[in-house]
């Protein structure tokens, strides 16, 4: 049983959100970190409010906004979040003034603000949703058990309506350190050119993505979130029988799947995999590619999930996304991917 | 329900005690594990009392024979979910396997270190410092040491994040996606929520007294809790005879404020009376009550106003544990899920420590001595966070 997509927003790198048609006009960035276009964020909340609230929470409230405007609703019924790095600027914020301050004096509003959960409850607060409310923090399953939960809570009460987002930002210090990890390519002059050569390291991305999800079937509801799974540090050897078997449990052969989106973060070597599956089990599936156009990070599984639905409803792959293109109608798209190596994982979207 | 989630083993490590055994002797000589910071320097060390777990991370190390770069996070988890595992006598790798953890500081504790330095010099400061900072990345630690490579998740709804863990649990194992489950949550004490909770102004100079009227704040705590969940199909497939099951829970939002809870304890309510909707027990089949009871003059009175409109004058048994162990956060609702359970287990209840008086505007004597001999057949567990998360947990015997 899947679930209808109601409604979804999205702020990233590109123009993801407004009246803009699908990557009409693809956005590159020079060097080696992506950055969210920012909506004017006072026709989401009063102003008041918004001076207290950080980059990232405000980033997640638009989306969630974008996406319950969409669905012609008020508040959903229940409040799910996947971050992996949480509120790191409040983090940032809080931990340099004890540090510098040698623990005088605190101001407690970055602490306040600083628990991974201050998203989602700081949507639930605006909207005076009383109902269910999680976070998922697990690197980059994040947003899949947001999406897994969802599946779970409609399946028990399909008549309600569920806000479930994945998001994360980048800040100047986790920039500076992750760098360090020497996993971010050098000298990129463009973002768009991510798959061109053959360079190691990938880009430093953020965003943040609600998608609206109901059991509730509406006139123009055409989409389908059929099903979620993760794998953590899968053997190579058997997760192409994973796949098939997910597949499988929602009664899909492999040569079924119309489009599969690969999550290839463009280093070559930890790309092999992607490049192997995509071509061996689904070769004569159209391919497309995300990461260029959003960057590397924990929850850019909720880019592709409204980068495959946008597709879905337009009926054509834009050209900045295509790998390959098989002109197939697509009636079922999988989101394949993967993160550093150890975190690998599947959405099933099918139209209904 | 459809199908039950039973409880096949039990893990715990908190400042009484570092197993289950431990902490029940604990519990019956009314030792309070509150004391002062030895863990880390702090301008606070000898000001604030907090729930250090007796053990330092050398020894920690030393008892598990585990490497050190890890995070005293992720050393507290592997040390309880170890316990809860052995307990059950569960194979795990035999069943579709889960684990499930909470956690709201993850490596905090070693980010603090790495940070100093960093600040200096942002090319300074040791990357094994910075690398296990995320939560998720205790969570692996634990999976790898158990072995398990199947659903790991983890859960940060701040203070009420592990009851949602061994709820989440306990609906993969409902919906048949997985056969066993390891769910619980750990944090470790660190120099950054001790100072956020100092901020906030809401740390007790005191040991702190839970649900009292001169209550004055909470003490911060750390350790882990674990309980392994297992099907209906693994407990008959083992033949295992657990004594406790999971039979209800609910999750909500008080929509209040971001760290005060509303007056009327809306949320805490809600969670209370879904919990016990979802377990279809009359509201007086509960024996007792683990509070959430922070000690607090805002959590303590709000969840008491819950709790009388909830039961009136006839309430249930009630003890917050935290004048033991302090409030240990992320993990505090796993750590109070298996202080449930061994109420269960031990048909007794456990004493609110240094509670005198009654808060005046809701009147409710908690329980005050250590009692055994009784009928414990159904425990309800109480988990309260910032930003109004709300979670309530029901065990019952089997």
């Amino acid at each position: 049983m899947g679930v209808y997509i109601k409604g979804m927003g999205n702020i990233s790198p590109q123009n993801s959100w407004g009246d803009a048609p699908l990557l009409a006009n693809p956005i590159g960035y020079a060097g080696d970190r992506l950055k969210c276009i920012e909506p004017d964020y006072s026709q989401f909340v009063d102003v008041k409010q918004l001076r207290r609230m950080s980059r990232i929470i405000k980033m997640g409230v638009a989306a969630g906004s974008l996406a319950l405007q969409e669905a012609g609703l008020k508040a959903p019924n229940g409040i799910i979040t996947g971050t992996s790095y949480g509120c790191l600027e409040d983090t940032g914020i809080f931990l340099s003034k004890m540090i510098e301050s040698n623990e005088n004096a605190l101001n407690p509003t970055p602490f306040i603000q600083s628990t991974h959960n201050t998203i989602g409850s700081q949507i639930a607060l605006l909207l005076q949703c009383q109902g269910y409310n999680q976070t998922y923090t697990q690197r980059a399953f994040s947003f899949e058990h947001a999406l897994i939960d969802a599946l779970l809570d409609l399946k028990d009460n399909p008549d309600q309506f569920i806000l479930a987002g994945g998001m994360d930002e980048i800040t100047n210090y986790s920039h500076a350190l992750q760098k360090r990890f020497g996993i971010f390519r050098r000298n990129s002059s463009s973002s768009l050119d991510l798959f061109k050569g053959h360079d190691r390291g990938t880009l430093n991305g953020e965003g943040a993505a609600y998608f609206v999800l109901s059991g509730i079937k509406g006139e123009d509801n055409t989409i389908c979130l059929d099903s979620a799974e993760t794998f953590f540090k899968p053997a190579k050897t058997t997760f192409q029988n994973k796949i098939l078997s997910f597949l499988e449990s929602a009664g899909l052969r492999a040569d079924e799947i119309d489009m599969v989106m690969i999550g290839k973060s463009g280093d070559k070597t930890l790309d092999i995999e992607s490049d192997k599956i995509s071509s061996s089990l689904f070769s004569s599936s159209s391919v497309g590619v995300f990461k260029h156009l959003c960057g590397e990070y924990p929850t850019a599984s909720a880019f592709a999930l409204w980068l495959s639905i946008s597709i879905m409803r337009d009926k054509k792959i834009p050209d900045v996304v295509v790998q390959k293109d098989c002109r197939r109608p697509l009636n079922n798209v999988l989101i394949y991917n993967s993160y550093f190596a150890n975190y690998h994982s599947l959405i099933l979207l099918r139209t209904c | 329900m459809k199908g039950r989630v039973h409880v096949a083993g039990t893990g715990i490590i908190s400042a009484i005690g570092n197993s289950v055994p431990d902490s029940l002797i604990s519990f019956k000589n009314h030792t309070s594990g509150i004391g002062k910071v030895t863990l880390f320097n702090s301008i606070y060390e000898n000001d604030l009392p907090v729930g250090e777990v007796r053990l330092s991370n050398a020894e920690l190390i030393d008892k598990l024979s585990y490497h050190s770069t890890v995070s005293r996070t992720a050393l507290l988890g592997i040390y309880a979910a170890r316990e809860a595992v052995k307990s059950s006598s569960i194979d795990l790798g035999k069943w579709r396997t889960g684990l499930i953890s909470a956690t709201t500081v993850g490596g905090m504790d070693r980010t603090e270190g790495f940070f100093a330095s960093f600040l200096k010099d942002p090319s300074k400061g040791k990357l094994r410092d910075v690398v296990h900072h995320e939560c998720g990345s205790s969570t692996e630690l634990i999976a790898d040491d158990l072995g398990i490579n199947g659903f790991v998740s983890t859960i940060n709804t701040a203070c009420s994040s592990s009851v949602n863990a061994i709820a989440l649990g306990a609906r993969l194992i409902i919906h048949n996606h997985l056969d066993v489950v390891v769910a619980g949550g750990t944090d470790a004490l660190s120099k950054f929520t001790l100072n956020g909770f100092n901020s906030l102004m809401i740390l007790d100079r005191q040991p702190c007294r839970p649900f009292d009227a001169s209550r004055n704040g909470l003490n911060l705590g750390e350790g882990a809790g674990f309980v392994v969940l297992i099907s209906d199909r693994v407990k008959v497939s083992v033949g295992l005879n657990t004594q406790c099951h999971v039979s209800g829970f609910a999750n909500t939002n008080d929509a209040f404020h971001q760290t005060a809870s509303s007056p009327e304890g809306r949320g805490s309510f809600a969670a209370m009376q879904k919990a016990l909707a979802m377990s279809e027990l009359p509201a007086d089949m509960i024996a007792y009550i683990n509070l959430h009871g922070t000690g607090t003059l805002n959590n303590d009175l709000s969840e008491g106003t819950a709790v009388k409109r909830l039961y009136g004058d006839h309430y249930p048994r009630v003890s917050s544990t935290k004048a033991f162990t302090g409030h240990t956060l992320g993990a505090s609702g796993g750590i109070e899920a298996v202080f449930s359970i061994l109420a269960i287990q031990h048909q007794c209840v456990f004493p609110n420590l240094r509670f005198e008086n009654p808060i005046p505007e809701i009147g409710i004597t908690p329980q005050r001595n250590f009692e055994s001999g009784l009928d414990v057949n159904h425990v309800m567990s109480n988990s309260f966070g910032f930003g109004g998360n709300c979670s309530s947990i029901i065990f019952s015997k089997s």
